[in-house]
């Protein structure tokens, strides 16, 4: 069926700027698909009930403050504890190449660092998202 | 277990992906709508529309915190605008709601228009009785930020709250048709600001003319602030005991019923009478005839209309 595919576009932790995760929301938005913005410092638990409520396919955060070791895979775990799996997580944001391989094992699907175009996240997530 | 099982037994996610797909016109959510449809009903549905940036999102984070501190439960489906081009769209209400997401008896939708007009999508009406089944005791419905004629809302709700702010304009915006009528409670947010008196006191003089007798209250507020929601809280509820007491309640949902009925029927026949000249590629040529002048769009559209009998 065709409908517009549904993303949460969040900000976990502690760090203020989120111009980034604005022009991320708007790329996706101008793609065609329904973009929900939560706001700055979100908690992994109130991201994943964010992402339970509105019953989206993906996931997408953005995280300057260097803690995504630590917040990215406690949002792919608590979206396991509720049964969510099936919903894509990916993560963009100032975060070092090392760190990547580590996220990846954690379930985080991809990471999209400072540079990369947006239409490459968005061929991502068309590509990626489980349900039809 | 199925999806009309699980939303019984109060699964969040359940109740959203119902809601997905009635946005999504399954068939299969139509029919577990109808097998529910009798334990809807019960809760007080609230209509919250006003201008863009009026404040409707924080003002709504404060009414139902408030409700939340009376025990309460709450759903709260945030309507935005979907882009006409590309069919996308941000739905930001959540940003003014970040505490309530966590909020167990407190259930957030978001949902983009679509294409429709009116101030709502046109699954929100599903979504309602989804919540509704699912067994909070308030709905709020947040519109579009409207303009002067998305009056759908008050078609959809128990109470209109209509939210106000200084400076919109004169006195004989006030008495215009349209967006003013719906307003059972009115609120004048920003109230800390410069004229927020005197948009209350225009209000209140469109409102001499009112021929009903609920007398619609005006309270001013600053939302952000959590200043004056215990008092509009309050007039919430006495229009519910009023329509309750008067017999009106009955009668105002009956003719919203009405209107659900009449828009479903045309829905489907609309659809039906489409489909079956798209199939036969009707419109299409239709089209060609009628731009280039050989037939005129009224002959065609009766064309249509007899290919179906």
């Amino acid at each position: 069926m065709d409908r517009p595919i549904r993303v949460l576009v969040a900000k976990p932790g502690l760090d203020g700027h989120d111009r980034g995760a604005k022009v991320i929301a708007r790329a996706l938005r101008d793609a065609g698909m329904e973009v929900i913005y939560t706001g700055l410092r979100q908690t992994p638990e109130q991201i994943v009930s964010a992402a339970i409520q509105e019953d989206v396919d993906c996931v997408a955060m953005s995280i300057l403050s260097g803690a995504h070791n630590t917040l990215l895979p406690k949002v792919v775990e608590l979206l396991k504890a509720e049964n969510a799996e099936d919903i894509l997580v990916i993560g963009g944001g100032v975060i070092p190449d090392d760190d990547i391989p580590f996220l990846k094992e954690k379930g985080i699907a991809e990471v999209f660092t400072p540079g990369t175009p947006t239409s490459v996240t968005i061929d991502f997530i068309k590509a990626n998202v489980k349900r039809k | 277990m199925n999806l009309a099982e699980r939303l019984l037994k109060g699964e969040k996610r359940a109740v959203a992906r119902l809601i997905s797909m009635v946005e999504n016109h399954d068939s299969e959510a139509v029919e577990i709508l109808k097998k529910l449809y009798h334990k809807t009903g019960n809760a007080h549905v609230i209509g919250i529309t006003g201008p863009p940036g009026a404040g409707k999102s924080t003002l709504t984070d404060k009414l139902v915190k408030a409700l939340r501190k009376e025990g309460k439960t709450v759903g709260i489906i945030a309507v935005d605008p979907t882009s006409p081009f590309t069919g996308g769209s941000i739905l930001g209400d959540r940003v003014r709601m970040s505490e309530l997401s966590t909020d167990p008896g407190v259930f957030i939708r978001s949902m983009g228009t679509r294409g429709h007009l009116g101030g709502l999508s046109k699954a929100t009406q599903g979504a309602v009785k989804i919540l509704d089944i699912y067994g909070v005791d308030y709905i709020f419905i947040e519109t579009v930020g409207v303009g002067q004629s998305e009056v759908d809302i008050a078609k959809n709700a128990d109470t209109t709250l209509m939210v106000m702010v200084p400076g919109l304009g004169d006195d004989i915006q006030a008495i215009k048709a349209g967006i003013m009528e719906i307003g059972d409670v009115f609120a004048v947010n920003k109230a800390d600001r410069d004229g927020a008196k005197r948009t209350a006191t225009e209000i209140e003089m469109m409102l001499d003319f009112n021929q009903s007798d609920w007398r619609p209250p005006v309270q001013q507020v600053i939302a952000i602030n959590n200043k004056g929601i215990e008092e509009l809280l309050d007039h919430i509820k006495s229009h519910m005991n009023y329509l309750k007491e008067t017999g009106k309640l009955q009668r105002r949902r009956s003719e919203n019923s009405k209107l659900e009925i009449i828009d479903l029927t045309q829905q489907k026949l609309i659809n039906m009478i489409l489909d079956k000249s798209k199939k036969e590629e009707m419109v299409n040529q239709l089209a060609e005839e009628v731009a280039s002048r050989k037939m005129d769009p009224y002959s065609a559209a009766e064309s249509i209309l007899k290919n179906i009998k």
